[in-house]
Parts: C-alpha cells; sequence; structure tokens
C-alpha cells in the first residue's frame, strides 16, 4: 500500500505539465482523501453485509465466482464483489432486491430440480452451476454499445452479470467496495493510478516524434 | 476560485439573462460581463467542482452524476412523425455548471470552408433542407482563433494539409501520442493518407493558472480533477466571474420565457430546487440551452400571442435535427497499447472531408480518428469481440487479454438537414416537474448511412495496414440517441425558413437571442463544440453592439 501511494506521489512529482503550485493546492488533499478511502475500505474488510444474510451472500458470492471464475488470476470472489453488491443492493440499486431475493430463489429451485440431492447452488460442482447459469441466461450473444448500461430490474442474470462486471471492474478507491486490492484491474492489466506519462504502450514507446509525411497533396 | 461573486434579486432587472452555463452559455457569459453588462446565468443542474470529480462509473455513468436524468427527464422517440413516440433515452447532455463540456471527450475541430457553403457547391439536394449559412468560415475564422486561446486547445497547425487557413498557431504543441495514434499514424501513411495530431480542448501545458493533462485515462463520460479539459467549468466560467458582474445561478430549470403585450421578453422563469417558480427580470434573454433544450424551451413558452411557440412564425423551431452520422470499428493487435492511460483520441484523418457525391454516389463527408474510449467496466461491457461468451473463464480471458490491446476507429461525419427530424413536445409523456418531455423524431437519411459505412470501411483499411489481429465493427444502423445535438433552430436571413439571424436574434422577438448547436445551418463533419463556441464568441460581440448601440428593442 505504502509503495503505490509513494510510487503515485513520485510520478506525480515528475510530471512536467504540472506546477508546484498546483500540486500544494490540489493534490495533496486529494492524495489524503485516496488515502484514507483506501483504509477504510482494506481495514473494513467487509464483515457485515447490509443487505445480505450470511446465507444468501454465500450464494451470491458462488454465483459471482462463475460469471467471473478463479484461476490462476483472481476472480469475482477475491476481488469481494459479493460486497459491492451488497452494497448496491443497499444503495444505488435498491430497487433490484425484490429481482435477487426472487431470483436466488428460482436459481435455487432450478439447482434441485437439476441434480437431485444437491441442496443449494453453492454446494453443486462448477459444471453443474455453470449448466444452472446457463439455463438463466436468456440474451446470449448480441454486441452493443450502450452509452450507459442497461437500467435495472430486466431480468436477475443480466442484472447478477451486470453487477459482478462492475464489482470486479470500478475504481478500487472509490467506495462501492468493489474491485478489492485492485484486483480486477490487475487481472485485465490496469495499472493501478490515476495519472500516466508517456510512453503509454509498445506502439508508442519508440516514436520518433511527429513528422511531416514525405509528399503532401497541393493546398487546396 | 470565485472572487467576487455577486448575487442578484430576481426582481433587478439585469441586463442578460443566460439559458445554459454549457460551451456556449459559459462563453456567453464571459463575453458579456467582461464587456460591462450584469449577467445571470441559470443552469439547471448542480454547480460541482474539481473535489467533487471521481473516477467511480457506477456514480458517473450510471447514476447520470453529470449527465441528463432518464427518470426525472424521460424522451420519447419515433422514427416518422406519423408515429406515436415510445418513451426511451434519445438524448444525452451534461447536466450540471459547463453543462456537456465537462464530459466531453475534447475534439475540436474547426469547421471547414465547405460546411458554411456546400449548398452553393454541391446544389440542391431533393428532400432534404441542405442549405448555406449567412456566414462563412472567414467570418468565424477570428473567434475560432479565441476558442482556441482562450478556451484553450491544445494541436499543431499546418499539419493536416486539409485545414482551413488560420490566423494564428495553437496555444500549445499537441498531447503526447497514444500506442492507438501511432498505429493509426503509420498505417494511414502506408495507404497514402494524411493523419495528423488530434487538436484537442485539453491542456498539453499548465495554462492560466490550471494544470496540464495529467492522463488519468478517465476523460470521455468524466469529469477532469486537475481542470486540464478545457470545459466551460474550468475555462470561462470562473473568468466571468472574476468580472464581479456574473452570477451563476445552478439548480434553476428555466421552463419558460415571459412576454409582455407588447411582444417582448421581460424575463425567465425557472424552478429552484424546491420546485418553486422564481421569474428572474432581464432586458434581453440569450438561450444557450443546447439544441434539444432550446427549442423545447420556445415551445413550452407558447402563450395566447405565440400559440406555437415563441420566435417559431415559420413553425420550424425543433426541425431539421441533426446528429451527425457515426460508426465505429475495433481492433486487437499483439502487443499491449495500454490506450486507457491518457485522454480518448490522439490522431486524427481529415481525407475524406470533402468527397464527391459523383464519385461515391452519395452526399457528405467526414473525419475518422484513432481512440479507446472505454473505461473498464465499459469494456467488459461492450468492447469484446462480437462472438465472446459474456461471462465465465473464456469471458474473463478475453476480457484479460483484450483490454491493453483493444483500440478503436471511429468515423463521424455529415447528417442531412431534414424538415421530418426534429424535437418537439411529447403529447403525454411529462418530466419529474409535470412539463412535456422531449420527442425526438429521427431518421437517418440514406446517404448519411452510405457515408457511415463508407469511412467505417476506411477505417477497416486503415486497421488491416496496421497488421492488426483481429477486426470488427459495430453494427450501422438507423440512430435512435444523440449526443450531437444540432440545427433545430437554424441561422438564416430569411424569416420563412429561419429562426434566428446571423446576429443571433430571432426574426421575431427583438430582445431573444439563441446560441448553441440549435444555430447550425449544417452539421459539419461531427465534432461540433469548436464552432458552438466560436459562433458564441461572435455572437457576443453581436449583441455587446446592439447593446451598446442601444437596439435590444427596449
Amino acid at each position: 500500500m505504502q509503495d503505490y501511494f509513494s510510487r503515485r506521489r513520485f510520478l506525480l512529482e515528475s510530471v512536467n505539465g504540472i506546477s508546484a503550485a498546483w500540486v500544494a493546492q490540489h493534490w495533496t488533499s486529494a492524495l489524503a482523501a485516496a488515502q484514507h478511502a483506501h483504509t477504510l475500505l482494506q481495514s473494513a474488510a467487509p464483515a457485515r453485509f447490509e443487505f445480505f444474510t450470511p446465507d444468501l451472500a454465500t450464494e451470491v458470492d458462488a454465483v459471482a465466482g462463475r460469471i467471473i471464475p478463479t484461476d490462476q488470476t483472481p476472480g469475482a470472489r477475491e476481488a469481494g464483489v459479493v460486497y459491492f453488491i451488497d452494497r448496491a443492493l443497499a444503495t444505488f440499486a435498491s430497487a433490484d432486491r425484490k429481482l435477487y431475493t426472487e431470483g436466488m430463489a428460482e436459481l435455487q429451485a432450478r439447482t434441485r430440480e437439476k441434480f437431485s440431492g444437491v441442496e443449494k447452488f453453492s454446494a453443486a460442482t462448477a459444471e453443474q452451476q455453470d449448466e444452472i447459469l446457463r439455463s438463466l441466461d436468456e440474451n446470449a450473444g448480441s454486441i452493443s454499445r450502450p452509452f450507459r448500461p442497461a437500467p435495472s430490474g430486466q431480468n436477475f442474470f443480466e442484472t447478477i452479470r451486470q453487477h459482478t462486471i462492475a464489482g470486479f471492474l470500478i475504481d478500487p478507491d472509490s467506495d462501492r467496495r468493489g474491485n478489492r486490492g485492485g484486483a480486477g484491474w490487475q487481472v485485465i492489466s490496469r495499472e493501478h493510478e490515476h495519472m500516466f506519462q508517456p510512453p503509454f504502450g509498445y506502439y508508442d514507446k519508440d516514436y520518433p516524434g511527429w513528422q511531416p509525411a514525405a509528399a503532401d497533396p497541393e493546398k487546396k | 476560485m470565485t472572487t467576487g461573486q455577486i448575487k442578484y434579486s430576481t426582481s433587478d432587472e439585469v441586463d442578460f439573462v443566460i439559458v445554459g452555463s454549457g460551451a456556449a452559455g459559459g462563453v456567453m457569459a464571459k463575453e458579456l460581463s467582461t464587456n460591462g453588462f450584469r449577467v445571470v446565468v441559470l443552469e439547471q443542474g448542480p454547480y460541482l467542482k474539481e473535489s467533487d470529480f471521481v473516477h467511480d462509473e457506477v456514480t458517473v455513468l450510471r447514476q447520470d452524476f453529470l449527465t441528463n436524468h432518464p427518470e426525472l427527464q424521460p424522451n420519447s422517440f419515433r422514427k416518422t412523425p406519423e408515429e406515436k413516440a415510445k418513451p426511451q433515452r434519445a438524448v444525452g447532455y451534461g447536466r450540471c455548471v459547463g453543462g456537456t463540456s465537462v464530459h466531453f471527450a475534447a475534439n475540436y475541430w474547426r469547421f471547414h470552408e465547405i460546411d458554411f457553403a456546400e449548398r452553393r457547391k454541391v446544389g440542391a439536394i431533393p428532400g432534404t433542407g441542405l442549405a448555406d449559412w449567412p456566414i462563412t468560415y472567414a467570418d468565424l475564422e477570428p473567434y475560432y482563433t479565441k476558442v482556441e486561446w482562450e478556451v484553450g486547445v491544445s494541436g499543431l497547425a499546418g499539419s493536416s494539409p486539409f485545414d482551413p487557413p488560420r490566423s494564428e498557431p495553437y496555444p500549445m504543441p499537441p498531447l503526447p501520442v497514444k500506442s492507438s495514434g501511432v498505429i493509426f499514424e503509420r498505417a494511414a501513411r502506408k495507404l497514402g493518407w494524411h493523419p495528423f495530431p488530434a487538436p484537442m480542448a485539453i491542456l498539453s501545458q499548465p495554462r492560466a493558472g490550471r494544470s496540464a493533462c495529467i492522463s488519468c485515462g478517465f476523460c470521455w463520460g468524466f469529469a477532469c480533477e486537475v481542470g486540464a479539459k478545457s470545459s466551460s467549468l474550468a475555462s470561462v466560467i470562473p473568468m466571468a466571474e472574476r468580472t464581479g458582474r456574473c452570477e451563476i445561478r445552478p439548480n434553476s430549470y428555466v421552463h419558460r420565457l415571459e412576454v409582455n403585450g407588447s411582444g417582448r421578453l421581460t424575463g425567465a422563469v425557472y424552478f429552484d430546487e424546491q420546485k418553486n417558480t422564481h421569474l428572474q427580470r432581464s432586458k434581453a434573454v440569450v438561450v444557450c440551452a443546447n439544441g434539444a433544450e432550446t427549442p423545447r424551451l420556445l415551445l413550452l413558452s407558447a402563450n395566447r400571442q405565440f400559440p406555437n411557440g415563441l420566435a417559431n412564425s415559420s413553425g420550424l423551431v425543433g426541425k431539421y435535427l441533426m446528429i451527425n452520422s457515426y460508426a465505429r470499428c475495433v481492433g486487437l493487435f499483439e502487443h499491449p497499447l495500454n490506450d486507457y492511460k491518457g485522454f480518448t483520441d490522439s490522431r486524427v484523418l481529415h481525407d475524406f472531408y470533402e468527397l464527391d457525391p459523383q464519385k461515391v454516389g452519395f452526399y457528405g463527408g467526414g473525419g475518422l480518428d484513432a481512440r479507446f474510449d472505454f473505461t473498464p467496466f465499459f469494456f467488459a461491457l461492450g468492447g469484446l469481440p462480437p462472438e465472446t461468451p459474456r461471462w465465465g473463464s473464456s469471458f474473463k480471458a478475453a476480457l484479460s487479454h483484450n483490454f491493453a490491446r483493444t483500440m478503436e476507429i471511429h468515423s463521424s461525419g455529415t447528417s442531412l438537414p431534414l424538415e421530418t427530424n426534429s424535437f418537439s413536445l411529447d403529447p403525454d409523456l411529462k418530466d419529474a416537474w409535470g412539463l412535456p418531455a422531449l420527442c425526438m423524431t429521427y431518421r437517418d437519411h440514406p446517404d448519411d448511412l452510405k457515408l457511415a459505412n463508407w469511412l467505417n470501411n476506411r477505417g477497416l483499411e486503415i486497421l488491416d495496414a496496421a497488421d492488426v489481429r483481429r477486426k470488427w465493427s459495430l453494427p450501422i444502423a438507423e440512430q435512435q440517441f444523440t449526443l450531437s445535438l444540432l440545427g433545430t433552430c437554424r441561422m438564416g436571413s430569411d424569416p420563412r425558413v429561419s429562426i434566428i439571424n446571423p446576429d443571433h436574434r430571432t426574426h421575431d422577438i427583438k430582445n431573444l437571442f439563441l446560441c448553441d448547436g440549435s444555430s447550425f445551418v449544417t452539421s459539419g463533419r461531427g465534432q461540433p463544440t469548436m464552432t458552438i463556441q466560436a459562433l458564441a464568441y461572435r455572437a457576443a460581440d453581436r449583441i455587446t453592439a446592439l447593446a451598446k448601440r442601444g437596439d435590444l428593442g427596449a
């Protein structure tokens, strides 16, 4: 943690474009606030849920864990997605509570129906869990570029899918309780910083600077 | 930041009420207050500060922290005037002090000469209202320069052989190139084209007490927490406030302009945060509420004297809406671009700004840029190849591999002006204040869709020439949603076919002026904000001259 902040401060101070006055004025407080939020986030290693019962949390955690599974790299469970969803249902997505309670009940019914002897989703094998979720996924396929994610309340699987992804990739420095420790950003290779300097990537690292093209057309 | 903040009483007749504080309203406020006038800016959204700005996608994107809210302000949409419109989000715009300029991508293209005089060149296009502007590029050039120097635009003069003439260089060098920009530049040159550094309203160097861009990667859709993005909030509004003559009044939703018995405006009526109604008296009103809300306000202000709405003797208020044609292709590369770092785009191509209709078989032209405007959550929802599973291990693997290796090529171009494309008042749907909701009627002209396809094919050729590993396009279809709000109160000399004259004064009401995207006669090639602001600087000069010689019709 200390590393992260000192690296960020170092970067900041080494950016040519930023005046020292600006740093003094803005960043110290921003940094302090971010650090505070981060410390809270880490120390509040969320033991308490605001909406879920412990049982429901276990089941939701199992679903999220199949939407973004854990393999060689962290998945939804390591990123604390269930805590993000819990807070979402306590705050901005409170309208989706019924969808969750009913959706999870339906999910459990399907579990028992499909696999006799398996009492709950979290007790099923990964393969069984995927089969159950596939049966709930109504709108597979289709590429779209939403200006905004679809509003809540559409269908349960799509809602929990979007919540899981949001909880995995949300800014870890926000107070949404998701992307714990920046695990999601680590998986997608997004550096855990909020300021960068060129070169940014492989293709611009050897860019020699702007040169006019060899032959330009006649000016109009 | 706000020295000399002044508060006016609503009964105090100020010189100007400006409705809206965005790209146009901010410039108008700065210019008119600097010129000695007493100004109240009524902004429907809140007055947010840099310390309010976050990178949390749920807050900013999902909860519309900066933008019009679909539940409070629903829209409806239909393709043709014969249909019954269905409730649907149709427009997106900034709803805070600074307006859409707070969260825009900040591409600042000047219009070219052709955009003002295309009808003369290509002739009438049957079934469309293609017309020429009553002003030319030369009339606007000094004001484009003013935008670049005062609002703050980074770029490289002379880097595009297609650029119109300019009187001054850019005040700052371009922003750093991104990997997407290098890929685009090298490939486009292979094809014999002329990519150039993107002109952006983002500071590449500290300027006027503002920080340079820190390349945070939350740019398009987000507000800048260091004031590097040249929004009205960061640039001109502080200057307006420093005059001591301009009050920015947030949370003030103007829903009617008040007219007296002799057909003159006496002020603007607005709801405050508690939904109480006030009338701010003023000698004149300048509406800069954007190409959707400006015509809506005129229509909402209908009264016995003006039963079809204000300034609407032509019946054309809200009509000739243009939203710019649009396409997008996506490329996946072998090595990490890390294009999430920085800002939206760094290289642009204007080789196809003016296409020959005889050769290509359709009217229009456009520009391409190399970009990556996804934040992580949105990338996961819309940035992966079409057949990628939407969850599970293959989804995670694609997400993990592609995020750093993806870029997009964005094409934007002309829309033809059609009288049937419009903003109007929905007869049934109401907003949270009980006012008729905005209804959008829009169907792209077939040429606009042909153009979008044509430009997108050039984008795909660039990706091919760049050794792309995979490429795909988003489907090109008739548009049902827009951020580009143009042409709905068009400028012209003939009151029968236009709403405002070249001074931005409405033909019908002497002390009512309109200035924003609604003033446009043609759509340009996308990226209209630069022209909106140049128009605002020019309009402020004209309005100042009229006011100083006592010609506001008082």
